[in-house]
């Protein structure tokens, strides 16, 4: 990352004091191209996206129809760019310029209310990306200046210390030695030629660091090399929430460093959705050149390992267990299988939850809303479509591949009162090895 | 003021004004198109889990075509009503025999019609199936706020060509010769097609050629990240 771009990164949080809305006008206007324009062009108005999403199903405000978020971007592209805008303002029939008060109130419509799930996306009859296209219209709302106070003091904490919550080495480092003492293994650092690099989100290191011993007994059963590196560890990218790609390729760069450093030959993308997709999506994008190592995900690596024979399962967990999607891994990162059969290795009481899969709800805090303290109540409502998809499995166990997600439910599942416990895939993997292999 | 005569109006819809409304809707829609693709693409530097990117693009062209299995039991009317009055269009458009006449006058093309009561049963059909979009685009809260003026005037142009026709209907029996005594009601029909024609490019009608670009684009990048169309 070059001084120049993360100057940029920092001007884009100096642009949340003063907001301008001809600067989201304008990077409004840059997010447009062929395909975008297509998108844009192409609605005919038909509502089916609001019958899909939960932040409208639940609150049944037409404003929250996911095509309706969109209006700003969709007005910068119709007054300044699209076909006939010329003729449009000569004949007075433009559409009017953008208003400091519209931006202000489509934050929350931009931001609290959309989880970038792409829900939307797989059921618009026109084929129309909305997912994609909010992504492009945060890119302008953070740009002037209105994106939510949240995620631009997580994005200067991000580019100040590595973490969008301010964890850095040190804790790391105590949570490696704190696995490496339960486990007996080790969990190598900054260890160069390694095959794979494993990278992690704040929230497992925090929340969830039983996944640093479950990755050293998974890592040890297959007989592969890895390593985590003490800088370039974290791999969220709050650039990709806020809709920065200044501050998501800042953050990118960090991580490709390490691994360029390190010379190895892939990156573990860990149990977090939207890492995968900054990371293994847009990352080359960000940068703009290709990645000299594969980028995998966990579940992605682990359904690997099993189907070559370096790891073997006991399906011997007799609870009934469902399992959640996590939106950026399976309906927009295209995981939707691995998890499954990982389900199925460890589980002999694997149920699924109804429209499991590619048109399973999201958690309600993807998207960055979890990180949005205003939009906690909002998110508890939606929360409520993926509360009806659990209970129909009458499941007593939930299990994920994404520590956000699990946050987000963990959350959410005390708020109702409800009573289900929330599991790691990974680690309920290495919690099911085969015992003759663990030891050897 | 002179009022033109109706065999002079009618030999004006059918020539000048025709050919004039064809010319608009074929230049305005190649424009707008070239002005989109004029906007460019960057390439997509991430790694591909596929590369089959055309046949993404057709797939996601014919999927979307038809609601996904989750997501046909939750929805309104106008899920189901779209293709009433579209497949209806349809029959009346390009099955009607004096409609097959005159593209045959025009191009030279021709095809077997379908049978008179067939055409007039889809007639009603999407008599009613229009009148239904036009009542749940205003009652319903978010139809409502998403519509514009381009949503009720494309749906005016439509119903007013549909509307035309049935009237010019009284001039014709089906596989009869072209109308000579009640031609002001065909040239009001003609006209009203040729409305159409021109205001096709300019607004949400022109979903009839965007469709394929949307969800081409959309088709071709979840296929090259592997996912589901």
């Amino acid at each position: 990352m070059t001084l120049q771009a993360h100057q940029r990164a920092n001007t884009l949080l100096n642009q949340a004091k003063v907001p301008d809305t001809r600067t989201a006008v304008r990077e409004f206007v840059a997010q447009i191209d062929r395909d975008a324009a297509f998108q844009l062009e192409a609605c005919v108005h038909c509502g089916q996206c609001a019958e899909v999403c939960h932040f409208h199903i639940v609150t049944r405000d037409p404003r929250r129809t996911p095509i309706y978020k969109l209006r700003p971007l969709l007005k910068a592209y119709q007054r300044e760019t699209a076909p006939f805008s010329t003729v449009r303002k000569l004949l007075g029939l433009a559409p009017p310029e953008i208003t400091t008060q519209e931006l202000h109130e489509w934050s929350e419509l931009l931001y609290d209310s959309c989880n970038l799930c792409g829900r939307c996306t797989l059921a618009c009859p026109m084929g129309i990306d909305i997912a994609s296209l909010v992504r492009r219209a945060r890119e302008g709302m953070a740009a002037g200046g209105f994106a939510p106070a949240d995620l631009y003091k997580a994005a200067a904490r991000a580019l100040d210390t590595g973490s969008p919550i301010g964890v850095r080495w040190p804790a790391l480092k105590r949570q490696i030695e704190l696995q490496e003492e339960a486990t007996g293994l080790p969990v190598p650092v900054d260890a160069e030629g390694a095959e794979y690099m494993v990278v992690l989100s704040s929230i497992e290191i925090i929340g969830f660091p039983e996944i640093l011993g479950a990755l050293a007994r998974i890592f040890r059963q297959a007989g592969v090399t890895w390593t985590i590196p003490s800088a370039g560890f974290e791999a969220t990218n709050v650039g990709v929430q806020i809709g920065s790609r200044d501050v998501a390729a800042e953050l990118v760069s960090r991580v490709v460093d390490a691994a360029e450093r390190l010379k190895v030959k892939c990156v573990v993308s860990p149990e977090c959705g939207h890492a995968y997709s900054a990371l293994r999506w847009e990352g080359p994008n960000l940068l703009g050149r290709r990645f000299s190592f594969k980028v995998v995900q966990v579940v992605e690596l682990l359904d690997q390992f099993v189907s070559e024979g370096r790891l073997r399962l006991r399906r011997e967990d007799v609870r009934r267990l469902t399992f959640h999607d996590p939106c950026q891994l399976a309906r927009r990162g295209g995981l939707t299988e691995a998890p499954r059969r990982l389900m199925e290795g460890v589980s002999e009481n694997f149920v699924e939850m109804p429209a499991a899969g590619d048109a399973s709800f999201c958690c309600g805090g993807g998207g960055g809303v979890s990180a949005i303290s205003r939009a906690e109540g909002l998110r508890f409502a939606a929360f409520e479509c993926k509360k009806q998809q659990i209970e129909a499995t009458g499941a007593v166990a939930l299990v994920t591949s994404c520590a956000n997600c699990r946050n987000v439910l963990e959350e959410a599942i005390e708020h109702y009162g409800m009573t289900l416990p929330v599991l790691g895939l990974t680690e309920l993997v290495a919690q099911y090895l085969e015992p003759e292999l663990r030891e050897r | 003021m002179t009022v033109m005569p109706a065999m002079e109006l009618l030999e004006f819809a059918r020539g000048p004004a025709l050919w004039a409304s064809l010319t608009v809707l074929l230049v305005g829609s190649l424009w707008r198109v070239a002005g989109i693709f004029r906007l460019g693409v960057r390439p997509d530097l991430a790694e591909p889990r596929s590369v089959r990117l055309l046949a993404g693009a057709m797939r996601g062209i014919l999927v979307r075509m038809i609601p996904r299995r989750e997501f046909r039991n939750n929805g309104k009317l106008g899920k189901w009503n779209g293709y009433v009055y579209h497949l209806g269009l349809a029959v009346i458009v390009f099955g009607y025999s004096p409609h097959i006449h005159f593209v045959e006058r025009l191009t030279g093309l021709v095809w077997p019609p379908l049978p008179g009561p067939l055409v007039y049963l889809a007639a009603g059909v999407t008599c009613v199936s229009l009148i239904l979009a036009l009542m749940e685009r205003l009652s319903d809260p978010v139809r409502r706020l998403l519509a514009g003026f381009d949503d009720y005037f494309s749906w005016f142009v439509v119903f007013l060509a549909f509307a035309t026709g049935m009237g010019a209907i009284q001039s014709y029996a089906p596989g009869a010769a072209p109308p000579a005594l009640y031609p002001m009601p065909l040239a009001i029909h003609l006209l009203s097609v040729e409305l159409l024609l021109v205001w096709l490019p300019f607004g949400k009608l022109a979903h009839a050629f965007l469709a394929f670009g949307s969800r081409a684009a959309t088709g071709a990048a979840l296929t090259r990240k592997g996912a589901a169309l």
